[in-house]
């Protein structure tokens, strides 16, 4: 089906990034405060109020503490949570209640282009919030070493990983209100089965097998060593899968959205 | 060069409807065409056709010289389009969102720093430069998102029923941009309801019903041919009359 072609990218995404990036400026310090009270919530709460009641150094927890385990979670739920926010609330406003993409598509960029440019922006954003608490964890001085920088591009590559389907999904919505089933039935199922509160071999061997095709038990794997100052043990394959991730649920976003808007 | 706009046997289903059922049409360089119809007529979609922004079922297009949907990307940066509905964008100022707009044109800032108070002035909106999207009245808005379809200085102008909800001031304004336009050689495809806006600003129109072109011609050809007698004695025929002949009294939608 035509809809389906492949994307026909050019360098107009950078403008489209770049009109997201001019009215995010405007708002920036509210919105980085608030893209990270709700994970600081939950790292700090959870991390020394349940850390507290465990033994230090527990080796399940990569021989740190609690909360050092945990924060390298949260910052790729933190990651997962603001790509899939972005594409779904912000780029749905755009597509559908302020029609934004049709307005870009009067100049000439093509659809393909403002979706390439949506995907990055969002990508954009996710890193920004992961970053901001990789921040926080490191002034905590609960980063172990230089190899933490590593972390910035795989939260990057996680941002991707998640901002496509968050696409995917905008491109189905009739409205609003089907994002919610997106979070219920996929992102927190996923937070909780991805490593991100706890190590996957506390998990039943079924749901371990789950766990190991979610793409946030890619992320966790990637960036969490990382943080711990060790080298990731597959790396190659946990960014394959990302890659993966991105580039074919991108291909299907833009399938569907042509459908939606060009038929 | 090549004609500003060629369109032949254009086709569009929706569902079990063809809303665009074969048409053909083309546009001369600094010309003025319009399209008329009734609601529904198919005039929309013909357009979002003709820039790229819905896929036809059948037809050739060439906007610009460039074979429209493969090449709608390139034509469009010759292109100014004002939409039936505007979309400006409501995050920025009017000068913001003619700025962000020239960008998706890869214009460079300086120049369009220079362009952005002229045109304002052009749409009467230079008090207006920083003022928030929302602010605007309908007719300000309006002329806004004609402003912004000239930020690229484009050859060909696609409007969408450019004057539709402003009040006679806002309108009279718009005709005599649009006249200046015309003037300055630019070449202009529109839509409207307003038979005055026809007879004032087209060489040429089509008027189109249930997705065909039933008539064309120069608006005195069109008269002349379908309303021989005026139906009025205390003044003479005009388009309203051939409009009402030629698509019936009775409501479309
Ligand atoms: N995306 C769509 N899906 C289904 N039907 C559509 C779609 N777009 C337009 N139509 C239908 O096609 C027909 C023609 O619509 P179009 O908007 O082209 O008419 P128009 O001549 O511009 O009318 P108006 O004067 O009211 O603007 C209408 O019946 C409309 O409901
Ligand atoms: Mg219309």
């Amino acid at each position: 089906m035509s809809h389906f072609a492949p994307p026909r990218l050019s360098l107009r995404a950078v403008a489209v990034w770049r009109r997201n990036f001019l009215v995010w400026r405007k708002i920036a310090i509210p919105s980085i405060l608030g893209n990270l009270a709700d994970p600081m919530i939950y790292m700090f709460g959870l991390g020394y109020g349940l850390g507290g009641l465990l033994p230090e150094a527990l080796p399940a927890f990569g021989g740190g503490s609690y909360i050092a385990f945990l924060a390298a979670g949260t910052v790729c739920a933190s990651t997962m949570n603001a790509a899939s926010f972005e594409t779904l609330y912000s780029a749905f406003a755009r597509m559908d209640v302020q029609k934004t993409w049709e307005a870009i598509m009067n100049g000439p960029v093509a659809l393909d282009d403002v979706m390439l440019g949506e995907l990055f922006w969002a990508a954009a954003k996710a890193t920004l919030s992961g970053v901001a608490i990789l921040i926080v964890v490191a002034l905590l001085g609960l980063v172990q070493s230089p190899l933490a920088l590593w972390a910035i591009p795989a939260i990057f590559l996680t941002g991707l990983a998640f901002a496509a389907p968050g696409l995917i999904v905008t491109a189905l919505a009739p409205s609003y209100d089907y994002f919610m089933y997106y979070f219920t039935l996929f992102v927190t199922p996923m937070t909780l089965l991805s490593g991100v509160f706890f190590p996957l071999d506390q998990l039943p061997a079924g749901i371990q097998a789950v766990s190991q095709m979610l793409p946030l038990t890619h992320a966790v794997a990637l960036i969490r060593p990382l943080l711990f100052g060790q080298v990731p043990e597959t790396p190659l394959l946990h960014i394959a899968v990302l890659a993966g991730l991105a580039l074919a649920c991108f291909w299907i976003a833009l399938g569907l959205t042509r459908r939606r808007l060009l038929s | 060069m090549a004609a500003p706009l060629e369109v032949r046997d254009l086709r569009k289903r929706y569902g079990d409807r063809e809303v665009v059922a074969g048409i053909s049409f083309a546009l001369a360089k600094g010309e003025c065409f319009g399209l008329l119809g009734p609601n529904g007529a198919g005039k929309t979609t013909t357009l979002r056709c003709c820039l790229g922004l819905t896929t036809p079922d059948a037809g050739t297009i060439a906007m610009v010289g460039e074979p429209v949907p493969a090449r709608a990307r390139e034509a469009r940066e010759r292109v100014g389009v004002v939409p039936q509905f505007d979309n400006l964008d409501p995050d920025f100022s009017a000068a913001e969102n003619l700025l962000v707009f020239g960008r998706y044109f890869a214009i460079d800032d300086a120049t369009l720093r220079a362009r952005i108070p002229r045109l304002l002035e052009f749409a009467g909106l230079a008090s207006k430069t920083d003022a928030n999207i929302r602010t605007l009245s309908g007719g300000m808005k309006r002329r806004l998102t004609l402003a912004r379809a000239l930020i690229n200085d484009p050859d060909l102008l696609v409007l969408d029923e450019p004057t539709t909800g402003l009040d006679p001031q806002a309108r009279h304004l718009i005709w005599e941009r649009l006249q200046g336009l015309l003037a300055d050689g630019k070449t202009i495809l529109l839509t409207t309801h307003f038979m005055e806006e026809a007879e004032r600003l087209c060489h040429r129109l089509a008027i189109m019903d249930e997705g065909r072109i039933i008539a064309e011609g120069t608006p005195q050809a069109l008269i002349a041919q379908h309303i021989p007698v005026s139906p009025s004695p205390l003044r003479p025929a005009n388009l309203e009359d051939v409009f009402l002949e030629l698509t019936g009294r009775d409501l479309r939608d």
